[in-house]
């Protein structure tokens, strides 16, 4: 009688604390770095042998190992597998960073990217060999002209903050050829960090706009500001509070009047595309960027891609390269000789900008359409006041709704709770939940900024709401080690960033021999 | 005796002749947290009242350091490179950041005394 | 809508939570003049099949570079990436993740990060390298603005040698950071005086090797003028692959190491996305700009990663920021750490030997063709051809043959007589014998 199989039965629970042999929690693996798992002979590839012939190195053949571990194939594979199970991602779940746009990635902008017509190209190849490459950055330059109202686009910056650059050298170039030395740029105490850093790579100080009551500009303040020396203001719109700055257009005509410039950071645009164009707001540079409004994908943190829209007045100062359709056929503008009337202030990388966003973004906009765009910004701002609705009995928002594509709250209801924002959102994690955008914008204490996006569904911000609510209850009710000791089930707990910052161990090294 | 003033930016500096030893105070210490590393003075900067001088880091914050008098940096404590743990636990004390030969007395009327600054600490919170 | 889960009677019921009427209530805030109630001038939504019919249809009127004989670098450079790569870095949990702010739940991104940081330093002969810039060129710039904070001087020295691409975006950017820079004269054969340029305002002097001709460059010299001026020496190199072939920067003398980590793993793109390497020595840390990820350990005592001397960077530095830069090239790193783990020593050092070997086959096959010489006695896996005619024109007729056969020097540097017949020309280990003999006959018919 075969008494060998037995079905598994649940008994009793599990012991939380038992301390495995390898270091593994079941799914949960414990993986060395690359470099501690070398072999001397192991190799991923397969490679022909090397002819036997003279180098033509001279005297600089390189004389030393360089000391890179060598793994097969499946150990490699394996160890990045293992490694990505310890990371959270939008496919697995809600993340609500605020300012980030973590909207779904459709698997189709990926497949498109990866066409050999596109991803196997070379940027030098001679023009001819390339026309549906700039047929496609002209098409996706036509769509981001039409959405945003604008006459221009500067295509390649690789990120937002670098289109803010490309946005600031255009109005230091204008201010050059109209031969003024304006050396101020007004920056909201809201925005992101990258606002005043990039001022700053442009020689320009950086004065601080204060916000009113209701969060945004403080317009009286603004103008008295304003003077001779302004070269230009920095306003994001909605602004980092979530908020559409009503008074913007008043803002444009005074900054205007004033011989300045409107740079606006188009990190929010999500909350307007396909509903109001910038251009009609009286903006005269805006980026765009396309991994956050259309879903090219953040991969841990990279890379992006930021064009820049520009007014007629800023337009002829745009960056090399350019596309220009021709008639008979696309060309590229390379240098300012072939630049015709425009006066390029230089260039602002290798090459011709992020082809595989380009990619992954027009696929992305054909995909959703005029109509699908205008849908995409309802939702999230339907999406972020849902949730702003639903929460704020239980939490604390700073400006009352409605808010735009997200969501702000502050910690004062956590006063007296022992619970702090970061705790708050650490306590998240446990929850199965990515955090929010903590500690940003820095004009209120405490800050949590929450936007859903409009990918997630109905059920999904159910969830959220839920959650927020219990988590919310439980610090109000004294729970304050749920919040202190938190993450409790995550790949790591809290980890110990001054150390970190005081004796830095930025790479790995073999350990000395003796 | 020695004497102690503070500044409204948090540096203390306390006079022995004309050099004054400088630092952050207990109270800007407490504000930053951990703090991680100091940039300091090159000995012979010379510096007028209210230049930034220094600079302090914590993990999630940084903040310049302004010289509270002018003068000439004659010696920085460079015990804070290896160890800026010691701002965290004697700021004014071991935790001191670099000596200045001050040219100018007259520029210390415009400081606090402790009792003064420890007003003006108690009227932020 | 495929991408848009909500349903109609969804939006009915959450706007009556909120207690608004209808959506455009959520628009209030909006001026009146600039709310659009008609969709704009853009075609609808369509379903994959149609979208991908379109952009099927743009890519077939591009030469892919897998459909013919390949020859082409001057800062770009083809590889064969291998399978796994592609497939790991379309792993959700590394494609659809952030940037890792959160630590505990992002330890996958920032080991990857820290073992590219190693590889990066290992390569180039660096103390330490940061989770990467834009791109090269970027990158470039960035250690030229680097090297002037870090020596309070101002002035940059770029060799004739450097890509004219990275000049020029090393010369815009520090233009409008208010920086100098001096351009050598663009030097072909790879002879240039650099260190009587050097003088006591100079930050750094930036040369690349394999430099944009090809040329090896022995950067022992250029260190040892720089230093003893208190200047700084940049290394660039545009082809990561030579490091497994050539003296690193390194162990050259180089205080700053930039460039295109694009060779390993990225693929050509079209020129984008690519990935800037940035390392240093240590002494010059706090004054880098970009990410860095640090090794510490978690409340339980196990070992842990964490971005770290963030007081660097623009989130809290604001306008004293070492730099504004704030993405990296995340998904780019990977790919980059994934191929160079694959290779590991033996992988690497061979691929190069045989990129290498490959060059110097096709250059003794070229300057077989008559009038065609070959201007490097040493070089890499690119070297620069004199063609006895302008080469732009000569490259257009072998792309008309089905042939990519190399970059005119003329496409980066137009208008100077001295450069219009020279050809840019790139070998690597994908090359066939059937691929050269192709590129021969082409070139020898089109010259003759």
């Amino acid at each position: 009688m075969m008494r060998q199989g037995r079905p598994t039965a649940p008994g009793k629970a599990g012991d939380e604390t038992l301390t495995t042999f390898s270091g593994h929690r079941g799914l949960d693996h414990e993986e060395p770095l690359l470099f501690e798992r070398g072999a001397e002979g192991r190799c991923g590839v397969d490679l022909p042998a090397p002819a036997k012939m003279a180098n033509r190195l001279g005297d600089l053949a390189r004389p030393s190992t360089i000391g890179l571990p060598g793994l097969s194939e499946p150990q490699v594979v394996r160890h990045f597998v293992r490694l990505s199970r310890k990371n959270y991602a939008i496919d697995s779940g809600l993340y609500p960073l605020g300012s980030c746009t973590m909207k779904h990635n459709p698997r189709l902008n990926e497949k498109l990217a990866r066409l050999p017509g596109f991803a196997d190209l070379h940027p030098l190849q001679p023009i001819s060999t390339v026309q549906g490459a700039l047929e496609l950055i002209n098409t996706l330059a036509h769509w981001l002209r039409v959405l945003t109202g604008m006459p221009a686009v500067a295509m390649s910056p690789k990120a937002g903050a670098h289109g803010e650059l490309c946005g600031l050298m255009a109005i230091r170039a204008a201010l050059d050829a109209r031969g003024e030395k304006r050396n101020r740029v007004l920056a909201p105490e809201s925005a992101h960090g990258t606002n005043p850093a990039t001022a700053a790579m442009c020689g320009f100080s950086v004065d601080p706009i204060p916000a009113d009551a209701r969060g945004r500009v403080d317009l009286a303040a603004l103008k008295a500001k304003l003077g001779p020396d302004v070269a230009a203001i920095m306003v994001t719109n909605p602004n980092t509070c979530g908020l559409f700055e009503n008074d913007i257009i008043e803002m444009a005509k005074a900054v205007h009047d004033a011989g300045g410039y409107f740079y606006c950071d188009g990190a929010n645009f999500n909350a307007l595309v396909g509903r109001v164009r910038p251009g009609d707001l009286g903006i005269d540079a805006m980026h765009i960027n396309l991994h956050k409004t259309f879903s090219t994908p953040h991969g841990g943190g990279g890379p992006g891609a930021g064009p820049v829209v520009f007014s007629q007045a800023l337009a002829p100062f745009a960056p090399l390269p350019f596309v220009v359709d021709r008639g008979a056929g696309f060309d590229l503008v390379e240098f300012d000789t072939d630049a015709g009337d425009a006066t390029p202030f230089g260039r602002m990388t290798a090459f011709h900008g992020q082809m595989g966003m380009f990619v992954r973004a027009l696929s992305y906009m054909l995909s959703h359409g005029a109509d699908g765009l205008r849908q995409v910004a309802e939702d999230a701002v339907l999406n972020a006041n849902y949730v702003l609705a639903s929460l704020s009995q239980d939490m604390s928002a700073p400006f009352p709704g409605p808010c735009m594509h997200e969501c702000l709250f502050d910690d004062a209801f956590l006063k007296g709770t022992g619970v702090t924002t970061l705790d708050f959102a650490k306590a998240m994690i446990d929850e199965g939940y990515h955090p929010m955008t903590i500690y940003f914008p820095l004009v209120v204490h405490g800050a949590m900024l929450i936007e859903p996006t409009e990918t997630e569904s109905k059920e999904s911000l159910d969830q959220l709401i839920s959650v927020l609510r219990s988590l919310a209850q439980a610090a109000k009710a004294g729970d304050v080690t749920r919040f202190t000791q938190a993450p409790h089930y995550a790949p790591r707990n809290r980890l110990d960033e001054t150390r970190a910052a005081r004796t830095p161990v930025l790479r790995w090294r073999p350990a000395k021999e003796e | 005796m020695t004497k102690i003033f503070y500044t409204q930016d948090h540096e203390w500096i306390r006079l022995e002749g004309d050099v004054g030893t400088v630092g952050i105070s207990n109270y800007a210490q407490e504000q930053l947290g951990d703090i991680v590393f100091v940039e300091l003075p090159q000995p012979g900067t010379k510096t007028g009242r209210g230049d930034e001088i220094a600079v302090v880091e914590s993990v999630k914050a940084a903040s310049e350091i302004y010289a509270p008098v002018s003068g000439e940096v004659i010696e920085a404590n460079s015990t804070l490179e290896g160890a800026p743990v010691t701002v965290n636990e004697a700021a004014e004390s071991d935790g001191w950041f670099f000596k200045i030969r001050i040219s100018d007395q007259a520029e210390l009327a415009g400081l606090m005394d402790a009792a003064a600054y420890q007003a003006f600490v108690e009227g932020l919170a | 809508m495929r991408y848009l889960p909500l349903t109609q009677s969804d939006r009915t019921d959450m706007l009556r939570t909120i207690g608004a009427a209808s959506i455009d209530d959520l628009f209030a805030d909006v001026p009146l003049a600039a709310r659009r109630s008609e969709p704009l001038d853009l075609p609808p939504h369509q379903g994959e099949i149609e979208v991908e019919r379109m952009l099927r249809t743009m890519a077939a009127k591009n030469l892919a570079a897998c459909d013919a004989p390949f020859f082409c670098g001057a800062g770009a450079y083809r590889h064969h990436i291998p399978a796994s790569v592609d497939h790991l870095i379309q792993r959700s949990e590394f494609l659809t993740s952030y940037t890792p702010y959160q630590p505990e739940i992002s330890q996958g991104t920032l080991q990857y990060l820290f073992e590219f940081q190693t590889q990066v330093a290992m390569l180039s002969g660096m103390d330490i390298a940061n989770a990467s810039m834009y791109d090269g060129a970027t990158a470039c710039a960035e250690a030229v603005l680097m090297a002037n904070r870090a020596t309070k001087r101002r002035t940059a020295i770029l060799s004739g040698g450097l890509h004219p691409q990275y000049r020029a975006v090393t010369e815009t950017t520090s233009h409008f950071a208010g920086g100098i820079v001096r351009a050598m004269a663009v030097a072909p054969d790879g002879v240039e005086d650099i260190i009587n340029a050097i003088d006591d305002d100079t930050a750094c002097i930036v040369v690349q090797t394999p430099d944009f001709f090809g040329h090896l460059r022995d950067l022992r010299p250029l260190a040892e003028a720089a230093h003893a001026r208190g200047a700084l020496l940049v290394a660039v190199t545009t082809e990561p692959l030579a490091l497994g072939a050539i003296l690193s920067p390194g162990e050259m003398g180089a205080d700053i190491f930039v460039g295109e980590g694009q060779s390993l793993g990225v693929g050509l793109n079209f020129g984008g996305p690519y990935l800037g390497l940035f390392a240093a020595r240590s002494a010059l840390q706090r004054q880098m700009p970009g990410r860095l990820c640090g090794e510490t350990v978690d409340a339980q005592g196990r070992r842990g990663y964490v971005l770290t001397l963030s007081a660097r960077e623009q989130h809290i530095r604001r306008e004293k920021a070492t730099s504004n830069i704030c993405t990296n090239s995340g998904l780019c790193c990977l790919a980059f750490t994934i191929h160079v783990a694959l290779l590991g020593e033996a992988g690497f050092t061979q691929l190069a030997l045989l990129n290498h070997q490959s060059a110097i086959v096709l250059a003794q096959a070229l300057t077989g063709i008559p009038g065609v010489t070959c201007l490097n006695e040493y070089f890499f896996n690119e070297f620069t051809l004199r063609l006895p005619k302008p080469s732009a024109p000569v490259v257009d007729a072998l792309a008309a043959k089905g042939i990519l056969g190399g970059v005119p020097v003329s496409r980066l540097i137009p208008g100077d007589p001295n450069l219009e017949n020279l050809l840019l020309v790139a070998a690597n280990e994908t090359n066939t014998d059937a691929d050269r003999a192709a590129f021969v006959a082409a070139l020898r018919e089109v010259l003759a």
